[in-house]
């Protein structure tokens, strides 16, 4: 009844290919954007945007990287963490060597370094299938990890050892640093994850899209067909590192604001990205968002929600109980819905399409 | 169809044994030129300096091997338990790890709370037996004939739950292990060998005869067992397996519960050698360069290949790691696993992969 593409009539290949092709599509899409915009910053708190939401984006981000990767192409990666460190020291190392150029055309350069070390580890993964590939990008988180430690050129031989965010300004707006407000990095956020979330989603779409899902459902059929594995699959890993890399500076420059980054890109993240791509569904960009929004909110609001409910755990405690639901939970959710929340998101729009007569 | 005229010409590098011939020779060549021509006595410090110090001083070389081949030999355990696991049912189980810390937590955990230490051994194969059990029943059931991926994550969501398990029922804090209760024997025996003194810790010792002493016993349990035929049945093909009778249900609580006795085990060794903490979580890691190298399947290679990475990581730590600022034990076992893999794909000793299309 609501929800309908009866008697919506495409009459030019342009809307046949457009990515949101149902009316009503478009105006749940016009809505969320609305309430990102507008809604959140106006009526979130500060604590709500800046711990909530900035990182529920940047995890998104992460997540869609990892998920050309592993989703559409098919390659076992756990080495995001890594290639998120890499977008924040080149992020970090092009303002200290550029301060007059603008930091968000900084943090979209930063990008393209964590692409190319991402290619030069994926180099591997040409002979190398399936879990065994699993170690050539655990190479990379561990050396990568490494170097972010040992190679003080990296962190521009600081004593602390970690990037120091400058402060940085549009319009003299202090976008980073500690004078730019919560509100103020979502909305850069915001933007950024949008605008690359379009690109992605035209990506997926296009002809390379349909090449990396070839080569994951068999390489050597897709091969067959004449899809060079050698572009496809280094293709993947450079534009999953590309969008690795740029949520990696903007976790450092917009959420964290410095602080100890070999800390922040250890493997552990990498196993949490990985997470997100499961549970919010494998091949597929919503479920990026779905997956990201599940994990970065839960652990935030079992910390904040339980005391609330009146179950009296605090510090230590609550974060071994957090450890547990989440881990209660990822069994659960692969075991209802092994296909992740997107899964479950086609599903409700089925149900809804043929609401209120299902027969 | 074998023509003359469509066979391929014969490839002098198609044979391996000359392909590697002309490899080593064109290195071997480079490296005689290269350190002809370096000035700044970098490829010396790579190339010659690490060699001259192992034959001036070989006592440092044994010390150093020594030390590798423990690791590798606990490297090696973890695998193990990677292995059965693998081999049994498919399922790439990342919780190995925890459930070791889980294994060696619940014993020091019970011999805290009063109970003799080898009532507390049994009591913890007690506690494997019903994880082996309710992780069967809860996780592994209805997840039957899911992609690996799907199973994979499961061990990870295993993994999360132990850890918030073990630490809310015994604390984070590091714990000791009770190796005198055991009769674990501590200190050293120090070696006259080559001109030096080669210290050798009793536990090393101990630790590499209850591994060899373990090993030969799951060998002889996978040969010569009813319960190890099935095994090895279930481990060829699921569905022969259950064609002749065999319960998979019963196969899986059973190739759990192994790699929980396994787990046992090496916590023992392991928190012996250092202490019992969560930190060795991390150590799961390492045992999967270890697996790649050995291959999935293999228990032959799960012992080399922990025996490999152990020794070339602490050789590589201890002569080369100097030159490039040291801490390289944390990734070099992947990048020799990674140097193997580019030569065999399926690992040293694993099956033959075989793609059809």
């Amino acid at each position: 009844m609501l929800y309908r593409e009866a008697g919506q009539y495409k009459s030019s290949y342009a809307s046949d290919m457009a990515v949101f092709p149902l009316k009503e599509d478009r105006i749940g899409i016009a809505v969320i954007l609305a309430i990102a915009l507008v809604a959140i910053p106006f009526l979130g708190s500060d604590f709500f945007i800046a711990s909530v939401m900035i990182p529920f984006l940047i995890f998104s981000l992460a997540a869609i990287g990892l998920n050309i990767l592993t989703g559409y192409t098919g390659l076992i990666s756990l080495g995001t963490a890594a290639f998120m460190g890499v977008g924040a020291y080149s992020c970090y190392k092009l303002t200290t060597l550029f301060p007059g150029v603008n930091i968000i055309v900084l943090i979209l350069l930063s990008g393209l370094f964590s692409a190319g070390i991402g290619v030069l580890f994926g180099l591997p993964s040409l002979r190398i299938k399936g879990f065994y590939l699993a170690v050539a990008t655990l190479a990379a988180q561990f050396f990568l990890q490494w170097a972010f430690v040992r190679v003080p050129w990296l962190f521009n031989y600081n004593a602390s050892g970690a990037i120091e965010v400058p402060q940085r300004t549009l319009f003299d707006i202090p976008l980073t640093g500690a004078a730019a407000t919560p509100e103020t990095r979502y909305f850069v956020c915001l933007g950024l994850v949008v605008v690359l979330t379009w690109f992605a989603s035209n990506i997926v779409h296009g002809k390379l899209g349909r090449s990396w899902m070839a080569v994951r459902d068999m390489d050597i059929a897709a091969e067959l067909m004449g899809i060079k594995l050698l572009n496809a699959k280094l293709m993947a890993f450079a534009v999953s590192s590309y969008f690795c890399g740029v949520a990696g500076a903007m976790m450092i420059f917009l959420w964290y604001g410095g602080g100890e980054a070999a800390d922040v890109f250890s493997i552990r993240l990498s196993f949490n990205i990985l997470f997100m791509v499961i549970i919010g569904g494998l091949g597929s960009l919503i479920g990026s968002f779905f997956g990201a929004a599940f994990l970065s909110i839960l652990p935030t609001a079992l910390k904040f929600g339980l005391p609330a409910l009146g179950i009296p755990i605090q510090g230590a405690a609550a974060e071994h109980v957090t450890f547990m639901l989440v881990g209660a939970l990822i069994i659960t959710f692969l075991i209802v819905e092994p296909h992740g929340l997107a899964r479950l998101w086609q599903i409700g729009k089925q149900k809804l399409r043929t609401w209120p007569f299902p027969y | 169809m074998s023509d003359i005229a469509t066979r391929p010409a014969p490839n002098l590098f198609a044979n391996p044994l000359v392909k590697a011939g002309l490899i080593v020779a064109a290195v071997v060549a480079a490296l005689v030129i290269g350190i002809r021509l370096d000035s700044s006595n970098t490829l010396y410090a790579i190339f010659v300096d690490p060699f001259q110090q192992m034959v001036q001083a070989p006592d440092l070389l044994v010390q150093t091997v020594w030390e590798g081949l423990v690791s590798g030999v606990l490297y090696a355990l973890i695998a193990l338990g990677f292995v059965l696991i693998f081999k049994a049912s498919g399922v790439f189980n990342f919780a190995q790890g925890i459930m070791v810390v889980f294994a060696a937590l619940t014993l020091v955990g019970l011999y805290e709370k009063g109970v003799p230490a080898f009532l507390a051994v049994i009591l913890t194969l007690g506690v494997m037996f019903a994880l082996a059990v309710t992780i069967e029943r809860v996780v592994l059931r209805p997840l039957v004939n899911q992609p690996d991926i799907i199973l994979f994550m499961a061990t990870f969501g295993i993994t999360y739950f132990l850890i918030g398990f073990g630490e809310s029922l015994f604390g984070g804090n590091p714990k000791q292990m009770i190796a005198e209760q055991l009769y674990l024997p501590k200190g050293a025996v120090d070696l006259q060998i080559l001109g030096g003194l080669v210290s050798l810790q009793k536990i090393d010792i101990a630790a590499a005869v209850i591994a060899s002493l373990m090993i030969a016993a799951l060998a002889a349990f996978f040969q010569y067992t009813r319960i190890g035929r099935a095994l090895r049945a279930v481990a060829d093909s699921h569905k022969a397996a259950l064609s002749v009778g065999i319960s998979l249900n019963q196969i899986w609580v059973i190739v759990w519960f192994t790699a929980g006795i396994v787990a046992l085990i090496t916590g023992i060794m392991w928190g012996a050698r250092s202490d019992v903490s969560f930190a060795l979580e991390i150590v799961a890691l390492k045992a999967l360069p270890v697996l790649i190298l050995g291959g999935f399947t293999s228990i032959p290679g799960a012992i080399v290949g922990g025996l490999i990475i152990g020794i070339g990581e602490k050789l590589g730590e201890f002569y080369w790691g100097p030159l490039i600022g040291g801490g390289i034990e944390s990734w070099l076992a992947y990048f020799i696993a990674l140097g193997f893999l580019l030569f065999r794909p399926q690992g040293l000793f694993g099956d033959k992969i075989i793609e059809r299309i």
